[in-house]
């Protein structure tokens, strides 16, 4: 639903069109979740990287130091956190507003989506000018869905059947994502793979703030304080 | 040909005693991780049950399941062979040769049909119609569809018949190829490893004599009570990787001391086998005790998974070789400059539009 849509439903109901205009787009939960993830990423993003390619090696006797051990706990501890909240926002995709269901689809027979799509790849590119819409655009709900709901799945399914293999094959872990060893035998191209599935996200992530930067500069509503007040901001009508 | 006598009249013929049969028992029940009662039952099961016929073929192969097999030592190969199972073809150590070997293979198959157990060293490769393996004038395809037809089970020895090993290492020009694809209707055990540890091999094939039945397998077909964990999970350098302690180089203070060899390539932490608490030649060491990391010898593709000395795995697909990381960091490289290029123009193109609207105000 772009602005002008919006705005004109407003106007349908007698409200008297202003100047500047907010809309409440993202819920608690979802903000709640958006910066715990942000917390949780960057924790699993640093510590996954020290697992793959550990610190130099610490001196002293083994029995007095447990850094890799500490490393892998936080990974494992912030892997949990990022678990439990993936369930309550997949849940809170189904109780919240319409905003809170749009980064886990692409509607992907909808003509006027790709239409739009298409418009917003030309606004980037600096051919067109940029519409208004409340919640995601169609490029960035695709890009959203594609970069980074998709690899989290995938992150949070790989990283329970790795960490299956030190909990135990009779653990739930092993019960719920041993499927995972069906597909591939060799645990060491999960292991490959659940690393480069952090670098899809990193890659998403320098996107996503340079984009939010860039919105909250160029296109007049809010973005950047959207995301902690959840209200979006329109500063004026289309100029 | 083997008589249908017990394998409790043969250990008695052989002149064993009755104290050595017990403490057998004892040993191997032990060895498979049973309780005491399990030594009785396994006696008794020796003392009754007939001996199970088990046919050993060879495929592509370089015959080391063979060479590790008959090391050994608990149970000794000596008991197995003479006396727990009646190993009526194995021509690589088979007394017997040609039409007279041969003729064993369709003796055992019509007189113990659905009894026997068929044991597999190698695979076979399918290319050319099977042409790159030829067994007594047969593509040994043809040989091992034949032999499995009627067969109890089929263990897989070694990663050659699990898994593919070398031959089947890309491109897999004979198009070598796991039995567990070429036979689909019977239960196959497998048994990898590039050998198999020899009280492996033995335990497997001592489970099933004794108890007629086979072993629990995990998701991949393997024995649950060998495979069930990773080299790292019992690995006796374990502290030091916890701790934070590695081999940098092959003649460091690391190296010295024995710390962990996971940055030296070490596949432990993705290798399934019992390396770590069997240990090898009668338990005397095991790769990792004699200073060099696992190279994964008993998972799937191991050949093809990069260096041995990588910890992180080199990737193919992308024209050249390079690893996770590596392929991360390009990635992000390309899409950072991408940003800051494409923030240039945005701000280019703000500051032009503001003077384009400056002057026509």
């Amino acid at each position: 639903m772009t602005i002008h849509e919006t705005l004109a439903a407003a106007d349908a109901h007698g409200e008297k069109a202003v100047e500047r205009r907010s809309i409440y787009v993202y819920e608690a939960p979802v903000r709640i979740w958006h910066w715990v993830n942000a917390v949780s990423i960057l924790t699993l993003a640093l510590t996954g990287y020290f697992i793959g390619s550990p610190l130099p090696s610490v001196p002293g006797e083994a029995i007095a130091n447990f850094l890799m051990g500490y490393i892998r706990f936080i990974h494992f501890a912030a892997g949990q956190v990022l678990a439990v909240f993936l369930i309550l926002r997949i849940y809170w995709a189904f109780v919240g507003n319409i905003h809170a269901r749009q980064i886990f689809y692409v509607p992907f027979w909808s003509g006027r989506f790709w239409k739009e799509w298409l418009h917003e790849l030309r606004w980037y590119t600096f051919l067109a000018r940029q519409p208004k819409y409340v919640g995601h655009n169609p490029l960035s709900q695709f890009t959203m869905f594609l970069m980074f709901t998709v690899p989290l799945f995938f992150m949070v399914i790989t990283g329970f059947a790795l960490y299956s293999e030190g909990a135990g094959r009779d653990g739930w872990e092993y019960a719920l994502f041993g499927w995972v060893f069906s597909i591939w035998p060799n645990s060491q191209d999960i292991h490959t793979f659940h690393h480069l599935g952090m670098w899809v996200i990193l890659v998403f992530v320098m996107v996503h703030i340079y984009v939010a930067i860039r919105e909250d500069i160029m296109s007049r509503q809010s973005i950047i304080s959207s995301m902690i007040s959840g209200e979006r901001l329109f500063k004026d009508r289309e100029d | 040909m083997a008589a249908a006598e017990t394998l409790y009249d043969v250990i008695r013929r052989q002149g064993i005693t009755r104290r050595s049969f017990t403490k057998f028992c004892s040993l191997t029940a032990a060895s498979l991780g049973f309780g005491p009662g399990a030594a009785t039952a396994m006696a008794e099961a020796l003392e009754t049950k007939e001996r199970i016929p088990v046919i050993w073929m060879h495929g592509l192969e370089c015959s080391c399941c063979s060479e590790s097999f008959i090391r050994s030592a608990h149970p000794l190969v000596k008991d197995v062979v003479l006396s727990m199972i009646s190993l009526d073809y194995d021509d690589t150590i088979m007394a017997a040769a040609g039409h007279q070997a041969e003729a064993i293979l369709k003796e055992t198959k019509e007189k113990y049909k659905g009894k026997y157990i068929l044991t597999v060293e190698g695979n076979p490769p399918l290319n050319e119609d099977g042409m790159f393996c030829i067994d007594g004038g047969k593509p040994f395809v043809e040989k091992l569809k034949w032999m499995a037809e009627d067969a109890m089970a089929i263990i897989a020895w070694g990663a050659c018949a699990s898994w593919g090993c070398v031959q089947a290492a890309k491109p897999n020009p004979t198009q070598a190829t796991p039995i567990d694809k070429v036979i689909l209707d019977k239960p196959i055990i497998k048994v990898p490893g590039c050998p198999p540890i020899a009280e492996v091999m033995t335990g497997v094939v001592t489970f099933i004599t004794t108890f007629g039945k086979l072993p629990e397998l995990d998701r991949q077909g393997r024995p649950k009570m060998f495979y069930s964990q990773r080299i790292h999970d019992k690995c006796y350098r374990r502290p030091h990787f916890d701790a934070g302690q590695f081999v940098e180089e092959w003649d460091d203070e690391g190296a010295r001391k024995g710390s962990c060899l996971y940055k030296t390539g070490c596949k432990g932490p993705t290798t399934y086998n019992a390396c770590s608490t069997v240990r090898w030649n009668g338990g005397v060491s095991f790769p990792i005790q004699s200073g060099h990391g696992c190279i994964g010898c008993s998972e799937d593709g191991f050949w093809d998974n990069g260096s041995f000395y990588d910890r992180l795995t080199n990737l193919h697909q992308f024209g050249v070789e390079a690893n996770a990381d590596k392929v991360g960091m390009t990635a992000a490289g390309i899409v950072g400059g991408a940003i800051a290029a494409h923030a240039a123009v945005t701000a280019f193109k703000r500051v032009t539009t503001k003077r384009e609207k400056g002057d026509a105000s």
